[in-house]
Order: structure tokens, then sequence, then C-alpha cells
């Protein structure tokens, strides 16, 4: 009985002295928020973030911390926190999410200076947000469950029923979310219905693109909605989750050519503004932008001159519908994909 | 006084949900669940408890009366063998099968990853009282004519029946709140839907509404425990034979029950420890580098600060409880195992609403998660530490005043270290509870704050397994001591 009580506390003993290592070097805030330093919300990579921030601090001396989570989520948590809110700097893989914190007046403008290191196209007219990157919408397929002359020829063709169990798609993330509200602005309210109908019967649902292109790779699905990245990273590496797939891109103006914008904010009720906006003309300007090429995220550089990963078709060849990346309507969607019973 | 506090701090998740999930009103809250999409959660969600019920109770009450019961070998062996998933969360044994397993998914990837991962909550109990009856029932029911069958079936299980019952409700509890395990086999349940909400829309009014609805599944399976145990009781008169109940000889159907044996065996541990084994052994197959060093330390000390908060915050009301028979003090106790039957993600859920409306220096902070853990895990030391009070009996500390003792010195030098072990086999039981959260962790942790559940839960979600390993690996160990604590007996999972 003794020993046992022994042992317990000897457990309890070895516990406290593992606690007793170091910390690391990541600019990951570990605990609770420190006030003092700059204060980043990113839905982006987690690695395209790390580097963004590393070489902003080495290069300013302005100390950077980092919060990660998802477009969605991210976007209702700093409406929620409102004026309160620790983020002094947002950061979006898509513009919806944007939209929303810029809809509920929390954004403040940025730089001027800022906004001319980008195309135009990538700067709302608003000019309270910067695009900061892009990435398109891809078909990927496995050509041994359906053969190239098969595929559908528009995103919304995938809704016949012939393609019914053939197609699978990360409904429940942002990434895809996003390429719905490229359907909804380009084929209007009636159409998507249709559409979020037909996916919710005919695809396989999966928890996100990885998964999406692991499945198709596998034969388990033969065709999945992701965005281009993934399959480039994986091409990249090892090939081990996209080696039996190839890319479709749609083109023509489809809605399954859309390009979708991220963009980067800063937050009206930031402490530290001089600095946050310091931080958004870095992702902007010529080494943040070059980062995208030399992280091996694959993600589509936007900025004035800078070129983008050389594996990557050119961005202007893909064929991208004109859709206004700054009215994109997130709640709309999910309020749609909720009523379609996908949510 | 503290121990109402405590009741109350376990009450607040439920209201706090309630009251967002009604803000706008009855008709809204009605249009949120009135929808197909509920419909086809409920359906998946029942058929789930359903299948996994019905498996995990024959499997569990099946093993332990081979075990306990007939002449099987290596009784204690296998004894081990079948409490020791517990020590796999069943999220690590859901990424375990299906990165081995192409295409295992969907409900019949559930209900044997569920199965498998909580038939221990039914072995367990039932195991431990097929052990310790009195055998003498039985011997008579068989002088009587009734056959070996005929006597487990009628006077057996009858014995064991509330055991068997509690175990069944630990897991179909458990199933409703279990998040991980199914979110990765494609299997939509009320839980994994709220989780998807908070992704959309953080903290929403129709994360909270369904909240309400598994609300209401967990108080139904609670009342239904209550109602199923029935006015028939089983009442020993006497203290009975002091004797190990006969061991029924399995004559020629001992390879079968040992092949079956083995097979749980292999299913339940062997599968997972060996599919995260050939994982860590492709280490250089991860996509993403490994940082295992920051995640174990936040993990450790959020265990270590929440099991000792939780431990000192139990001590009051169990000792009210241990002590008291008023009717006051058995609502109390009541009160925390209701709490403890919410599942993390609407415990979460309230105090992301509270922190961020009423407690806004709190918000995202160390101090909310450690709330939630608290909340969550009360039981698993309340259980403890009860039967820790219990054992020391007012006489000893009475004796003690006698001789001269002051009320601090006795307690100092009686009654703490008659409680100590006791009281710290909560403490530990808390500790691996809070290693291997999942759910309430990922929604309320503060920033940058990575566990090695949340870390896992990571590189597993972008399927990248050789990663994800590691992780597991760490969790396995750190709830390894879970087996040798729970074997120890008398510290059984708590019945809410």
């Amino acid at each position: 009985m003794r020993r046992r009580t022994t042992l317990i506390a000897a457990a309890v003993a070895a516990a406290t002295l593992g606690l007793s290592a170091c910390g690391d070097g990541s600019l990951e805030a570990t605990g609770d928020l420190d006030g003092s330093k700059l204060t980043i919300y990113s839905a982006q990579h987690k690695n395209l973030t790390q580097a963004w921030g590393e070489e902003f601090q080495k290069e300013t001396g302005i100390d950077v911390q980092i919060r990660y989570g998802n477009d969605s989520s991210m976007g209702a948590q700093i409406v929620e926190e409102g004026a309160g809110s620790p983020a002094d700097v947002f950061l979006t893989e898509n513009s919806p999410a944007m939209t929303t914190v810029e809809q509920a007046g929390l954004l403040a403008p940025v730089d001027p200076a800022t906004l001319a290191q980008v195309g135009d196209a990538y700067v709302p007219s608003s000019k309270d947000w910067v695009g900061i990157a892009a990435r398109a919408t891809v078909l990927v397929y496995n050509p041994s469950k359906i053969k190239e002359a098969d595929l559908p020829a528009s995103l919304m063709d995938l809704a016949d029923p012939k393609y019914a169990g053939q197609w699978g798609a990360a409904a429940g993330g942002a990434d895809f979310q996003a390429i719905v509200s490229a359907v909804l602005a380009q084929e209007g309210e009636q159409k998507t219905e249709a559409w979020l109908r037909a996916l919710k019967s005919n695809a396989k649902i999966y928890q996100n693109n990885i998964a999406t292109m692991k499945a198709v790779n596998a034969g388990q699905s033969a065709m999945g909605i992701i965005y281009h990245y993934y399959w480039y990273r994986d091409q990249a590496l090892q090939k081990s989750s996209s080696g039996n797939t190839k890319l479709h891109y749609f083109k023509n103006q489809d809605p399954g050519a859309f390009v979708s914008l991220s963009g980067g904010g800063v937050l009206k009720s930031s402490k530290h503004a001089a600095d946050a906006q310091k931080f958004l003309a870095f992702v902007t300007g010529p080494q943040g932008q070059k980062l995208l090429r030399t992280t091996d995220v694959k993600e589509y550089a936007v900025g004035k001159g800078a070129a983008s990963d050389p594996a990557l078709p050119p961005l202007d060849s893909l064929e991208a519908p004109r859709i206004d990346p700054f009215t994109l309507n997130g709640p709309k969607v999910i309020d749609l994909m909720t009523k379609a019973g996908l949510l | 006084m503290a121990a109402v506090l405590v009741a109350l701090l376990c009450l607040l998740p439920l209201v706090v949900v309630l009251a967002k999930a009604l803000e706008a009103g009855a008709g809204e809250a009605f249009s949120l669940v009135w929808r197909p999409r509920v419909g086809e959660l409920m359906r998946n969600t029942l058929s789930l408890l359903a299948l996994t019920g019905v498996l995990a109770t024959v499997l569990g009450v099946g093993a332990a009366w081979l075990v306990e019961r007939t002449a099987v070998p290596w009784a204690g062996l296998w004894r081990v063998a079948f409490v020791a998933p517990l020590a796999v969360p069943a999220f690590v044994n859901s990424f375990a099968w299906s990165s081995l397993v192409p295409g295992f998914e969907g409900l019949a990837g559930a209900v044997i990853v569920t199965t498998l991962s909580y038939f221990p909550f039914v072995f367990l109990p039932v195991a431990a009282l097929l052990r310790s009856t009195d055998p003498g029932l039985e011997e008579a029911s068989r002088a009587l004519g009734n056959g070996p069958w005929r006597t487990f079936a009628r006077v057996g299980l009858a014995q064991v029946r509330p055991a068997l019952l509690g175990g069944v409700l630990l897991v179909l509890l458990h199933l409703l709140a279990e998040y991980g395990a199914l979110e990765m086999l494609r299997f939509p349940t009320f839980t994994t839907a709220i989780l998807d909400q908070f992704e959309v829309a953080f903290d929403s009014r129709s994360g909270s509404v369904l909240a309400v609805v598994l609300i209401g599944l967990a108080t139904l399976l609670l009342t239904l425990e209550v109602l199923a145990r029935g006015r028939t009781r089983y009442v020993a008169v006497g203290s009975g034979a002091a004797r190990r109940p006969t061991r029924a000889s399995l004559g020629r159907a001992l390879p079968a029950a040992l092949l079956g044996l083995a097979a749980l065996a292999v299913l339940a541990l062997g599968v997972p420890l060996w599919s995260i084994g050939t994982w860590l052994g492709r280490a250089d197959q991860a996509l993403e580098p490994v940082a295992l060093g920051p995640a174990l330390r936040s993990t450790l000390v959020l265990g270590l600060v929440a099991a000792l908060v939780t431990t000192a915050a139990t001590l009051p009301a169990a000792w009210l409880v241990a002590r008291s028979r008023s009717r006051v003090a058995l609502l109390l106790e009541r009160v925390t195992y209701l709490a403890a039957s919410l599942p993390g993600v609407v415990v979460a859920l309230a105090l992301i609403t509270l922190t961020i409306g009423f407690a806004r220096p709190l918000y995202q902070t160390t101090t909310a998660l450690v709330v939630a853990y608290v909340v969550l895990f009360i039981p698993l030391a309340m259980v403890s530490t009860r039967a820790a009070i219990a054992t020391v009996r007012p006489e000893l500390a009475d004796a003690a005043r006698a001789l001269g003792d002051g009320p601090v010195r006795t307690f100092v030098r009686v009654q703490a270290p008659l409680m100590l072990r006791g009281t710290l086999a909560g403490t530990a039981l808390v500790f691996v509870a809070v290693t291997t959260e999942l759910t309430a962790t990922l929604l309320l942790a503060p920033t940058g704050t990575r566990t090695l559940a949340t870390a896992f839960w990571d590189a597993s979600a972008s399927l990248d397994y050789a990663a994800a390993a590691p992780f597991a690996a760490a969790m396995v160990v750190l709830s390894a001591p879970l087996t040798w604590l729970l074997l120890r007996g008398g510290h059984e999972e708590p019945r809410p």
C-alpha cells in the first residue's frame, strides 16, 4: 500500500520535472496572449504564416505572435470579439471571411503604398484589405477510375446523376465554401441551391482537401474538388497522395475555374496599428511574395512583378470567371448549405 | 458552501447553452432543430448508440464470463488485455484502423472502432462483480436443475445487472461525446456537427441548438438507466459464502473460447499498438516536422494543474457526500455527475459564450481551459475521493481528539494520511483524462497552446500519419498507468 502511494508520488514528481525544459523558437504564442506583441490571427497555412512572421521579425525587430485557425471560424470569432479583439492583423485563405469582418466595420483602411504593391484586381473598392495570395479551383481525378474524355465540362455538371458517388469534396471547409460562393455569384441562388442538393446526394464529404485528394489517389473516389496547391505540393514531395491522379482545369470562365483571393487586413481596434500596416506592406512586398515561392506552399503570388512558382500554370492561363472577390457572400453560402443539409 | 459552489459551476454550462439556444426565441430554435440534417444526425447517432451498445455489451459480458467464471487459462493476462484498450483514446484507435485499412469509414467503421475502444467499460465492472459475488446462489440454481447457461442467464445476469447497466451507460455517454474518432471515419453525429458549426460560425446559435439536443439525449440515457434498474433489487442477506465462484469447465469449447479471447485482444489492443508502431517506424515519411517536446510539455502542465485543481475542488463535496446522507448532499453529487455526462463540446461552447460576453479577461486563457477540465472530470476525482474519505472511520479522529490533538493536527496526522492514496488515485485518473482530451481542448486552447491530442489531430487531419504517430504513442504511454489504476479495483469509472 505504501509502495503504491510512493509510485504515484514518483509519477507526479516525474511529470513536474518534465516541465522544466525550456521554450522552442516558434513564434506561436504559448499560453496566454502577450499584449505587447503584434498579434496575427491567421487562417493561412502554418508554414507560410510562420515564414512571414519570422522574416518580418528579423527585418523590423517587431515581435510577432500568431494564433492559427480557419477562415469562417476566425472571421466569426473576430466579429464576436468586436472592438475588444486581441487581433492586430487578420490573414485569410479566402476572401469571404475577410468580407464578413469588413462588413462588421472592424477593418481599418490599408496604407495606399501597400495597395499599390499588388495588382488592381487584388484590391477591394473599400480599400479596407488587400489580396496577399491566390489559389485556383481544380478537379483532381484518378485516370484509372474515369477517362479524361468522360470528365464533366463544367463544375455544375457534377450535379448530373451520372456522376453520383464518383466525386468528393470537403464541404465543411472554408475553401469549398468559397467555391460555392463563386457558384452563387455566377449562377444565382436557385441554381446554386439545386447544385448543393445534388452535391448532398452525389458527393462523398471529406474532412478536408488532403483527405479528398488522398481518396481520389486511392481510387475510393474518381474525382474531387480541391485547390491546386495541395496537388502541386504533393507532386513536389513524395507524390504519396497524388501519384495516381491528374488535374483537370475547367477554364472557360466556368465557376469551377474560380480563383480565390487570400486577404490581409488590419483591425480598427489594433493597438499596434503602425506595426500592423508594416506587416501587410511586408507580406505584399517583394520579400513577402517571394516566400510564396520559396516556402513551397505553391500558392500564386499577387504582388506586382512577383513571380509564382514555375511549376504552376500561369494565373492568366486559367480563364477564371470574372467574379468580384469582394462581394462573395459567406453567410448566404452557409445558409444555403445548411438548407441543403450539408452543415 | 464550497461544495455548493462547485456544483453550481458544473451546472453553469447547461444553463448557458440553453440560454444561448433560446436567445432568438423558441420558434427559431425549433426551426433550427426541425430540419432534415438534424434528422440525419439523429439517425446516425441512434444507430451508433444501438449497434455499439449491443456489441459492447455482448463482448464485455462474454469476455468477463469467460475470464472470471470458466476454466479458461491465463485469466490474469486476459483481464489486463481487456482493460488496457482504455489507455488508447478512441480517436487514436480510429487513426490506427483507418491508416491501415483503406476505405475504413462510415457506420461500420464507427461501430468497430467505438466497440473496441469502449467495451472495457462493460468488461471492467461486470468482471469485478463476477469475481466477487457469492457462488451460493448459482450453486442453488444448478442444484435445482438449471444447466450452466440457464443459471448464468437467470441468476448470474441478475447479479451483475446494476454493474452492467452502469457500464453500458458509460459506453453510450462516451459515444454521444465522441468527436475525433467519428470525424476521422466520416460519420457525422451531433457532436461532430456541433464542431462543424463552430468551424463555419464560431460561437453560433445553431451550434447551441444542436448542443441542446445532445443534452436532451444524455439526459434521456441517464433517465433510462435509472428506469432500467427498476424497483427490483438484488439483495444479499448475510455475508454469503466466502469462497471463490466455481469455474465452469469449457470442455471441447476451450479452443474456440481461447481463439475468441485472443481475437478480441488482437483487435482491441494489438491493432492500435501495431499500427502506431508501424507509423513510428516510418518517421521519415512525415510531411510536417514533429515537435513533440512543446506539445508534451503543455500537456503535462495542463494535466497536472487540472488534476490538482479538480482534486481540491472535489474534496469539500466528497467529504459532505461521504459523511452526510442528507438530500442536499445527494443532490450535490448528482449535479456534478450530470455535468460530467455533458459532452466536452457543450462545456467548451458554454465557456466561450461566457468568457467572451461576461469574463473577457478569462477569454482564451489557460484558466478557462482548466475550468473546462475541472467541470468535465470532477466525477472521476469524486468517486475515488469519496471512497477514500469513507475509509477514514470517524472513530479514529475521535480517538485522536480524545488523546489531545486539535482538529488541524488530527487532520494532518490521522485523516490526511489515510485519505492520501485514494485521493491521489483520483488525481491520477483526472491527469490521464486531461492528457487525452480533444474536443474541449480544440475549442478552448489559448493561442499557440498545442497539446498532444490537438497536435495529433492536426497531423492526422492532413492524413500525415507518420507525423501523427509520435503524439499517439506519447498519449498511450501517458495513459498506460490507467490500466493499473483501474485493475487495482475500487476505482471504477464513475457511474453518472
